[in-house]
């Protein structure tokens, strides 16, 4: 008894009705929070459009701490959400492990890595190495200096991956490209530190960058920030933060979580679980943003060019190394 | 490395070392007085979110209304930036009332005191940013008018064919926001107010001996608040300068630990003003580098960036170990000040 006012009183706490409708789905956002401007939003986005469009309704939560993730994992799994999708690749351990306790509900995750996955979860990854190759691409031939910078945000091999497929994504558009690549920090609070970008892009700048890809969440503000008022190029990443600075945004990487979400929600409780699910450039999971705010930026030739290497990589005529094959990268020392 | 390599870096070091010096300096005064003020962090914090949310709403002005009242005035007397500035040292006040009144008044700890303070600050700017804003406790990015310019100073550009004199002047010296002078400026007038005006003896009696003080006849309460007003105001000016200074908006959690560094740095100058320029200029100098070179490869080893990163906190646990000099904080800091009966 004492158990469950416990339970109860932590159901309480998250805010959460334990006597919600049997089988509405559930979100839980990383700890970057739902309105980052980037990849938890376009989670946020997915699951608003699925809403949207079946009239349904989910619940979300935005984690305050590392602690916080079983227990919203294990708070939406007995009230009865199904299927419960969580965002960032952190939380896949402690979901490999609650998901065992829960065999009836599905969880997906997006990012995350579980060497056994088991059965009722689906773990979707993305191919941005991709997606980076092609503004890499747009990069290189949109610099005047020959020089193109990469800013990340935690030093981590998910955030080396994306550096990597623009740095050889650059090389291939023009050989004699130099790239400038740095690293903000190794915290987690090197993914809300807008100061340090504008410094790191500064000092890109002061080496001749003339476009600034920037993989760094809130700390990516600060880089396009700089960019904008330096008047050089940014680029954006996983939503399409083109509009943030009209003109002076080359284009955004795009990466659908979106997509992933909404799906997982729209299949509900007859999503396929127990695999992983990889989206590339051939299921539209990555991309490059093309809108009103950047047209004039993107000539037509680049367009061409970037979408003749997009429909040769779907054809896998042009293969893109991963970061993660043997943890090193051909085009760009970390 | 040539002239113009090791101006871009001193130049990016005066401007991470800004918001490091207004706040060590805010801790200085109210270490000094006996108070020991690790909320740094959350009032730089709040008063970066409200000089931005400030300055975003005066420079928008003739699109809202307040109570049907119209609010373009605002602009007319003052800029957004200098609003949202006033904005930002209130909020910083406030927050060094709430300190205060827990650590001062109701003799309670003044650890605790501050770190709940930081959690407030932590959790209400996101929380008054998304109901404000709705952009996800963001504010929208400032236009110009919101912001703090840089300002060229006279003769920089006539100058600037000088050898080795002119790039320096035109380069490192002029072109940084008023912010950055006002901090400057703030070490001397610092030095002056705490070593040669009775104000500062006192303030400086009250963090080793408030029992003198109070024997004397001055009130020790009085001095406490008077250090942590100060306090608040310089910790508003270093939040103001993160939000509408170097960025042009308030993101969660932007301060991303300066208030520590800050502390550091502190400790590290021996709550010396002279010292603290000294050693925010360094930790500034340090993450500077870091920013500009990632691995230093000196030949035979490399240095990685996470060493510099660190290195600031080494250099104070070394100081605080007593290996180069010693650190003895105010003595009577940390302690609630009880009149014996």
């Amino acid at each position: 008894m004492t158990f469950m006012t416990k339970t109860l009183g932590t159901v309480a706490a998250l805010a959460l009705s334990a006597g919600a409708a049997l089988a509405d789905p559930a979100l839980i956002y990383d700890l970057g929070g739902k309105f980052d401007k980037s990849f938890n939003e376009a989670a946020y986005n997915g699951a608003e459009r699925w809403a949207q469009e079946t009239g349904g309704s989910y619940r979300d939560i935005e984690i305050q701490s590392e602690a916080q993730r079983e227990q919203a994992l294990r708070r939406f799994a007995e009230a009865g959400f199904n299927p419960i999708v969580t965002t960032g690749f952190a939380i896949a351990d402690i979901l490999g492990q609650v998901a065992l306790d829960y065999p009836d509900t599905k969880f997906v995750n997006v990012d995350g890595f579980l060497p056994e996955v088991p059965d009722n979860v689906l773990l979707i990854n993305f191919q941005e190495h991709q997606g980076s190759y092609l503004v890499g691409m747009l990069a290189a031939m949109a610099s005047e200096t020959d020089t193109v910078g990469f800013i990340g945000g935690m030093d981590i091999p998910l955030i080396r991956h994306f550096g990597c497929g623009y740095a050889q994504g650059a090389k291939a558009a023009n050989p004699d490209i130099e790239i400038i690549a740095n690293m903000t920090g190794t915290t987690p609070t090197a993914w809300n530190d807008p100061v340090k970008g504008s410094e790191l892009a500064k000092a890109q700048i002061s080496q001749g960058a003339d476009v600034i890809y920037a993989a760094a969440g809130g700390t990516g503000i600060g880089v396009l920030q700089t960019a904008a008022d330096e008047d050089i190029l940014s680029i954006g990443v996983d939503s399409n933060q083109n509009y943030l600075h009209p003109g002076q945004v080359l284009t955004s990487m795009l990466k659908r979580v979106d997509v992933a979400v909404h799906d997982a929600m729209a299949a509900g409780t007859d999503l396929e679980t127990g695999k992983y699910m990889t989206l590339g450039l051939a299921e539209e999971g990555v991309g490059y943003a093309l809108d009103e705010h950047n047209e004039a930026l993107i000539t037509d030739e680049m367009k061409a060019a970037v979408d003749e290497a997009r429909q040769q990589i779907i054809d896998g005529e042009l293969n893109v190394v991963s970061y993660y094959e043997n943890d090193s990268c051909p085009a760009l020392n970390f | 490395m040539d002239l113009n390599t090791i101006l871009q870096v001193l130049d990016s070091t005066v401007r991470l070392a800004t918001p490091l010096l207004l706040a060590c300096l805010a801790g200085l005064f109210s270490e000094r007085s006996g108070i020991i003020d690790i909320g740094l962090e959350g009032k730089m914090l709040i008063a970066a979110f409200f000089s931005a949310a400030i300055a975003a709403m005066v420079s928008t002005a003739e699109t809202w209304q307040l109570f049907g009242m119209e609010l373009t005035w605002l602009k007319d007397l003052m800029p957004a930036v200098i609003w949202g500035m006033f904005a930002g040292i209130l909020a910083a006040l406030f927050l060094s009332g709430l300190h205060g009144l827990a650590s001062i008044t109701f003799r309670g700890n003044q650890l605790i005191s501050g770190v709940a303070l930081n959690f407030l600050a932590s959790g209400i700017t996101v929380l008054i940013a998304q109901v404000w804003f709705r952009q996800g406790g963001r504010t929208p990015s400032l236009i110009s008018g919101g912001r703090f310019e840089e300002i060229t100073l006279p003769l920089a550009e006539t100058l600037r064919p000088v050898p080795l004199l002119g790039p320096i002047y035109a380069d490192l010296i002029s072109g940084h926001s008023i912010l950055v002078y006002v901090g400057l400026l703030m070490v001397p007038l610092t030095w002056w107010v705490l070593f040669r005006t009775r104000y500062g003896l006192r303030l400086r009696a009250v963090g080793e001996a408030p029992e003198a003080v109070d024997t004397a006849g001055v009130s020790v309460t009085g001095l406490r608040y008077s250090s942590l007003v100060i306090t608040g105001v310089l910790c508003g000016l270093a939040g103001a300068y993160l939000a509408t200074g170097l960025q042009a908006g308030f993101v969660r959690e932007m301060t991303a630990g300066r208030g520590y560094i800050a502390l550091a740095a502190l400790i590290f100058a021996k709550w010396r003003p002279w010292y603290a320029l000294g050693a925010c200029l360094l930790f500034g100098f340090l993450q500077a580098v870091a920013l500009r070179y990632q691995n230093i490869d000196l030949g035979a080893f490399t240095v990685p960036v996470q060493f510099m990163d660190a290195l600031p906190y080494v250099l104070t646990v070394v100081i605080l170990a007593g290996f180069v000099g010693k650190a003895i904080p105010p003595r009577a800091g940390g302690e609630p000040y009880v009149k014996e009966r």
